[in-house]
């Protein structure tokens, strides 16, 4: 027990010092994340919606894939896009290994099938009482699925959030691609990582304890603006 | 109140609908014209439902055409004549009035416009003062006028209702019979379906009475009630006597 009270020990100092190394991983970890499910709910939610209504011959294998990849393993994604991004790779030429924005995409790639796989969940049972009404009304499939993603907009919040936890969770994909660099592509995940194959496991505790707490206030605010969100919207 | 050339008479020639190997609408000929308010009338399950589905071109036809005056229901045109309103109404997570308005912005109609068409068509069902109400938060029977509502900013020249009452207390039947014929009165044609008889009583000038998917009788309501043709339908209208 003795670790944890130092962890708590350990936190507390970090944070009302306000270390500065701290903070930059801290805010890093924040850009790293909130870019990457930003970007992916863009993706996500239209992608999803549309699949909820499209028709084609092997749609239940492209359901069946994407739910699949709500967990897919974060190392696989690093390790591919590693290989697309270094030097010798097809796009070496962009120079984004071990940077943010490397850890953005591959973030990203990892809370995209999550957003649209729920979205699309959400938008099919939707589309299922909606389907006669709409079409009766005229809407074309692009037009009724937009549509339907704006009738689903409280739900939806529960998706980003859960592409949130991912991202803000993951570090087998940043590690690979960021390549934890002190003081350019150290997040909070990496940092805790390093300091536990470092031995250093209060440091690591006490970054944690700040990640859950971040996590907290995530959720916190989202859940502040769904509430005002849904008093508009009855 | 309608200026572009009509989409009646209604023509159904040799009308089928199978699902699997059971035939739901079978060989169903009929032409439906302009005026009188027409009344589908059947047991459940006897293709009711399906027919109007046929007809508004939600369903296709497995065998035979459903011609709106001369043309198929391909036809954009065709389909921005008439309006739908089905048993459970469907509304979007808006308000009332943004129910309203969504319809006519998909019949393109000008976002300036819009607004005050929505005005007045929910004035007609009675509803202008809950306008701003989420529509969600709605009675079933305001719910239902809401879609009466939408239907009628659209100005159709043929509205089909499927079972528009089956799911309403008196009050709101009464409220959604009103709407009815206030359409009928602006010259719209009525097509509606039924189980309720006495509903049909009050609201039918013609009848069309379905068994097991196919047509047993087209006739006058007076016609039907009264002297039924068939045993089919002397039984079901002796069936509503029972009850």
């Amino acid at each position: 027990m003795g670790d944890f009270a130092e962890a708590f020990h350990t936190a507390g100092r970090l944070i009302l010092e306000r270390d500065p190394q701290l903070i930059a991983i801290v805010l890093l970890s924040l850009r790293v994340s909130l870019s990457a499910v930003a970007l992916a709910t863009l993706i996500g939610l239209p992608l999803g919606a549309l699949l909820a209504l499209a028709r084609f011959p092997g749609r239940a294998g492209v359901v069946v894939l994407l739910n699949a990849c709500m967990g897919f393993p974060p190392v696989i994604a690093g390790l591919v896009l590693y290989l697309l991004l270094s030097r010798a790779g097809p796009l070496g030429s962009w120079g984004l290994l071990f940077t943010p924005a490397a850890m953005v995409i591959a973030q990203c790639g990892l809370v995209t099938p999550i957003i649209a796989a729920i979205t699309r969940q959400l938008v099919e049972d939707l589309w299922a009482e909606h389907r006669e009404q709409l079409k009766s009304l005229g809407a074309g499939r692009v037009r009724a699925a937009a549509t339907l993603l704006w009738d689903v907009r409280l739900s939806l919040g529960t998706a980003v959030l859960a592409g949130f936890g991912r991202a803000s969770a993951e570090v087998g994909a940043i590690i690979i691609v960021g390549g934890n660099i002190s003081g350019v592509t150290r997040t909070m995940t990496t940092a805790i990582a390093l300091e536990t194959s470092k031995g250093d496991l209060s440091l690591a505790m006490a970054l944690g304890l700040v990640l859950l707490t971040l996590a907290l206030g995530v959720n916190s605010a989202a859940e502040i603006a769904g509430q005002a969100l849904r008093r508009s919207a009855g | 109140m309608h200026g572009s050339p009509s989409i009646l008479p209604l023509r159904l020639e040799h009308l089928a609908f199978a699902a699997g190997r059971e035939r739901l609408i079978d060989g169903i000929t009929a032409r439906l014209d302009a005026g009188p308010r027409t009344v589908i009338l059947g047991h459940n399950g006897a293709g009711k439902s399906l027919l109007l589905r046929l007809c508004h071109g939600l369903l296709a036809p497995s065998e035979g055409r459903v011609l709106w005056s001369e043309h198929g229901l391909g036809s954009e045109w065709v389909r921005r004549r008439q309006a739908m309103v089905f048993q459970h109404p469907v509304v979007l997570r808006r308000s009332a009035r943004a129910n309203v308005t969504y319809g006519l912005a998909l019949a393109g109609v000008s976002l300036r416009e819009r607004r005050r068409q929505a005005e007045k068509a929910l004035a007609e069902v009675g509803l202008a003062a809950l306008a701003d109400r989420p529509a969600r938060a709605l009675s079933g029977g305001e719910r239902q006028r809401l879609a009466l509502a939408r239907a009628w900013a659209l100005h159709p020249e043929v509205l089909l209702l499927d079972e528009p009452t089956a799911s309403l207390d008196p009050a709101a039947t009464r409220a959604v019979e009103t709407v009815i014929a206030a359409f009928d009165m602006a010259g719209t044609k009525i097509i509606m379906t039924t189980h309720d008889l006495s509903q049909a009583r009050r609201l039918a000038d013609e009848v069309l009475f379905l068994h097991k998917g196919r047509l047993l009788e087209h006739a006058p309501a007076r016609e039907f009630f009264e002297r039924p043709r068939t045993p089919e339908g002397r039984a079901y209208i002796a069936g509503d006597l029972s009850w």
